[in-house]
């Protein structure tokens, strides 16, 4: 089972053409901002319609120009967690994750909050409010909520992004394991690049709205295929650049 | 107080009552398609509602005349068939304190339902919700001050309908003389102590609820 996407959309003379498809793995579109990474996690979500191409999950199509298909995001199993978040402020920590559990009766909707809150390390947390939690515990009511209803697939779009670095890793390692309970299709966006090689199964580099190489974190490191993906990956390039850049 | 200044105030709350009720259904309708939906005709709708805010009531009550009179474009047919006609009656003054009030709600709510953080609304759409539902539970709940603030700014201009009014529903003593049209028959008529205590009982009426509308839409989450 597994997500295969190919879409092609021109927004404001921007133009994204992409194609992959991965297994149950964690996959990670990494690349700088504007290279059509957020974009992509929107129109697999159905956020935003794609000019043309087909998006499979688990063998069903949920977006096929060519057969007229194109399903609501209600009607497609994505667990979205989006970078901001998107915690309600006016429902508490615990109603903000029971909506998330949308269709199950209620007693499996407790059954599965109680559950989860534990797991996550949230428990205790019910009836705060998302302004009352710490940074990290948002990041954890976030995960659960998208996570409650058991979707087919989750989306991350730089969910760590608003972290500082010691709490950033510790949440890589949180994710790492969730994933064994959750062994589905993720796609994570980030544009830091130790975070992508800690965590992707498959990497997939993107600039310019197109797929410029697709591996192993390894393969792709070891044998980047143009200068342009070395460029992306090499961080002594990178920090030399920084270098010139301050002195101009 | 005289017993027809008390008809007078009862009969204002009344009719601003219920034209409230029918300025918060439709301006909420109207302002959420106007600020999540594109439509043929939006602007044009947008123009529409926006429009009794500037035009003279009397121009307002004359439209109102023109459609809804005995003889009027929809109002010779509700003649005809119920023998019924709006004019000159309380409902007349509703008519028209709605129509003058419905511009605040629209663009309160407006502003308020188009602050709400589009990622929140895409969040509800991807955890399975329908469009109906996260309107409700998510766009609804946090544009709530601006819904209080354009109800109760909707209410305060409802009580406050003149023009349109006198026009629509005429100045018949204790039949449909809201308040302002008391204080106008007060005034022109020299009855200088009647037109005071109305006159002060608005102004407090008023204040009370612009008071009410401040302290209700400043408190937080």
């Amino acid at each position: 089972m597994g997500l295969s996407v190919n879409i092609k959309k021109a927004v404001n003379g921007f133009k994204l053409d992409a194609q992959w498809e991965i297994n149950d793995e964690l996959a990670v579109l990494f690349g700088y901002s504007g290279a059509g990474k957020s974009m992509t996690l929107q129109m697999i979500a159905g956020l935003m319609k794609p000019d043309a191409g087909a998006i499979h999950l688990n063998g069903k199509s949920v977006f096929d120009s060519a057969a007229a298909v194109n399903l609501p995001p209600q009607a497609r199993s994505f667990g979205y967690v989006f970078q901001d978040l998107a915690l309600f402020p006016h429902m508490t920590v615990r109603e903000n994750i029971l909506y998330g559990a949308h269709g199950l009766s209620k007693s499996e909707r407790d059954k599965r909050c109680r559950d989860m809150m534990e797991r996550f390390m949230i428990a205790g947390l019910e009836n705060k409010y998302p302004n009352e939690i710490s940074g990290g515990q948002k990041q954890r009511v976030a995960l659960a909520r998208a996570l409650i209803r058991r979707p087919d697939a989750l989306l991350l779009d730089e969910p760590f992004s608003a972290l500082d670095a010691p709490l950033r890793s510790e949440m890589r390692n949180f994710l790492k394991e969730i994933r064994r309970e959750f062994p589905i299709p993720v796609v994570l966006v980030t544009h830091d690049l130790t975070e992508a090689v800690a965590l992707a199964d498959r990497l997939i580099i993107m600039a310019n709205g197109r797929v410029v190489q697709a591996g192993t974190p390894t393969e792709v490191l070891n044998s980047p295929s143009s200068p342009e993906v070395e460029l992306l990956i090499n961080t002594r390039d990178q920090l030399l650049h920084a270098i010139s850049d301050r002195r101009q | 107080m005289g017993d027809s200044l008390l008809f007078s105030l009862k009969l204002s709350v009344q009719v601003a009552t219920v034209a409230t009720v029918f300025v918060v259904i439709v301006g909420l309708s109207a302002a959420y398609l106007l600020s999540r939906k594109n439509f043929l005709g939006k602007e044009l709708l947008d123009i529409l509602l926006t429009l009794p805010l500037v035009l003279p009531p009397t121009v307002i009550g004359y439209y109102l005349i023109v459609l809804f009179g005995r003889n009027g474009l929809l109002g010779q047919y509700m003649y005809t068939w119920t023998g019924w006609s709006i004019m000159f009656t309380w409902y007349a003054a509703v008519l028209a304190s709605f129509v003058v009030a419905l511009p605040l709600m629209v663009k309160t709510t407006r502003a308020a339902i188009e602050s709400v953080d589009e990622n929140l609304i895409n969040a509800s759409y991807t955890l399975g919700h329908s469009e109906w539902w996260t309107a409700l539970k998510v766009i609804l709940p946090l544009a709530r001050k601006g819904i209080i603030a354009g109800t109760i700014l909707s209410f305060a201009r409802a009580m406050g309908e003149f023009g349109a009014t006198l026009m629509l529903a005429g100045n018949l003593p204790g039949k449909t003389n809201t308040m302002p049209l008391a204080i106008y028959s007060a005034a022109a008529s020299g009855d200088r102590s009647e037109a005071n205590t109305m006159v002060l009982l608005f102004t407090l009426i008023s204040g009370l609820f612009l008071y009410l509308a401040n302290k209700l839409t400043k408190r937080v989450i």
